[in-house]
């Protein structure tokens, strides 16, 4: 048989792409269970990690379900509506138009109530988000985690580590006469006591600034809820 | 089979690429996940033993397939069998070894692109019958690997002064004594350029010991 026909290498190309296609198929859906699952409990350990509770990969469920009461879900108006907290994509509700889902998930343990809520931002390099815990006043900070898919190390890479995030605890996000003011990352330090900034990373401005408009964009969105 | 497996010009097939025909330091390839990859020893390791995983699997594949392989498509035939492994040992890594795949992220799927395999396939496999094309990817993903974990073991060592095992987790090393001394971490150990440095001290070492690499001025 000459392998090099026309004829040939056509067939060769068609059973090659088609057994292929099936193997891979196969293989995704077989694992993608697996991989979901994988997913979820990560979210459920990013989102204790901003109150505080480090748990590993598989306790992540066992502690999700102990320590978040209640997950729900907002709308615009930061009116409670029907849906799956849990589901919702938050990146997504940010960019289209139309009704609105913004979730908020409450942990409770030992009488003290705690609002969590998601962030979704832009750094350098691509997405950041993390989650910020807010106490029960619904202004001071009670702990926030974040993360980021690609930032420089050692630089904006940083955002996700304990010294970059511990600040964050205790600042407030209205100030005394109940105005807005989020939480800023201020550029060569935040002043000693001031209540709505943090210190920024040196050698990491664009991806701390990611962190600030991220900050200030989503507690925004949250603002009629957090004041209701 | 005549010879056996394991005779002398075999294991010279698993012994060359570890030294005297390094697909990094002496055939300069793959150089470009060599410096991406290399920040921390347990993404130096897994990326290692994925690459074996592919290399031994598209050398072998290819090879029994070298006689029906119409010429004309032979690097797209190649690339198919690649990107198939690739992608399955990405959905496994995302399965099994979730953290670890996160940090490899894209470079996963770029071992598609690593010249080591195709540089293998085109050179060997389309040429050698199926046990020595496995030996022969053995060797080279050894050989790959093994300047991997070299970079990696500096880059971290010095980067962040802790060493991240697979299964052991990670050490801290130098951490305790920076905070009694004074000592800071060289945060320029983990942006790539160190990675060629690195790279390049180990073909300055290796040539210095190994006279028969250096080439002759003519």
């Amino acid at each position: 048989m000459d392998v090099n026909s026309n004829k040939y290498t056509i067939g060769f190309s068609i059973v090659m792409v088609v057994i292929v296609a099936l193997l891979l198929a196969f293989a995704s859906e077989g694992l993608k269970p697996m991989q979901n699952q994988n997913i979820e409990r990560e979210k459920m350990q990013n989102i204790l990690k901003s109150v505080g509770i480090e748990v590993t990969r598989d306790e992540a469920k066992d502690a999700y379900n102990k320590y978040i009461t209640e997950e729900i879900v907002l709308n615009d108006k930061g009116e409670q509506i029907e849906g799956d907290a849990f589901k919702v994509d938050v990146l997504k509700e940010y960019k289209s138009g139309g009704q609105k889902n913004f979730p908020i998930y409450i942990y409770e343990s030992e009488g003290s109530k705690k609002y969590i809520i998601p962030l979704v931002g832009k750094g350098l390099w691509g997405p950041i988000w993390g989650y910020i815990a807010l106490e029960e006043d619904k202004n001071t900070v009670a702990g926030a985690s974040f993360d980021h898919k690609g930032e420089t190390p050692g630089l904006g890479a940083e955002i996700n580590q304990g010294w970059f995030q511990e600040p964050f605890v205790g600042k407030k996000i209205f100030d005394e006469s109940g105005n807005y003011q989020s939480i800023k990352v201020i550029k060569g330090g935040a002043p000693e006591g001031d209540k709505h900034g943090v210190d920024a990373i040196s050698g990491g401005t664009i991806t701390g600034n990611g962190v600030t408009e991220m900050l200030v964009r989503t507690l925004k969105t949250y603002e009629p809820y957090l004041k209701s | 089979m005549s010879e056996s497996l394991f005779s002398k010009k075999n294991m010279k097939l698993i012994k060359d690429p570890l030294n005297d025909d390094n697909p990094i330091t002496v055939q300069v390839l793959g150089i470009c996940s060599a410096l991406a990859i290399t920040v921390k020893v347990e993404t130096a390791f897994v990326m290692a033993i994925s690459v074996l995983f592919v290399m031994i699997g598209a050398n072998v594949i290819v090879s029994l397939m070298r006689k029906i392989i119409p010429s004309r498509i032979r690097i797209i035939v190649q690339l198919v069998i690649v990107a198939s492994l690739v992608i399955l040992v990405d959905q496994v890594l995302k399965a099994f070894v979730y953290d670890v795949s996160k940090q490899l992220s894209v470079f996963v799927g770029l071992i598609i692109t690593n010249c080591i395999i195709m540089g293998r396939l085109e050179a060997f496999a389309l040429g050698n019958k199926p046990g020595a094309s496995f030996l022969d990817a053995v060797g080279n993903a050894f050989g790959y690997g093994l300047i991997l974990i070299v970079v990696a073991f500096f880059r971290e060592l010095f980067g962040s002064g802790t060493l991240t095992l697979p299964v052991v987790g990670k050490i801290e090393i130098l951490t305790s004594l920076a905070n009694n001394t004074g000592y800071e971490h060289n945060g320029l150990m983990i942006l790539p350029p160190m990675a060629l440095i690195t790279v390049g001290v180990y073909i300055w070492i290796q040539r210095s010991r190994n006279r028969k690499l250096i080439e002759e001025n003519h």
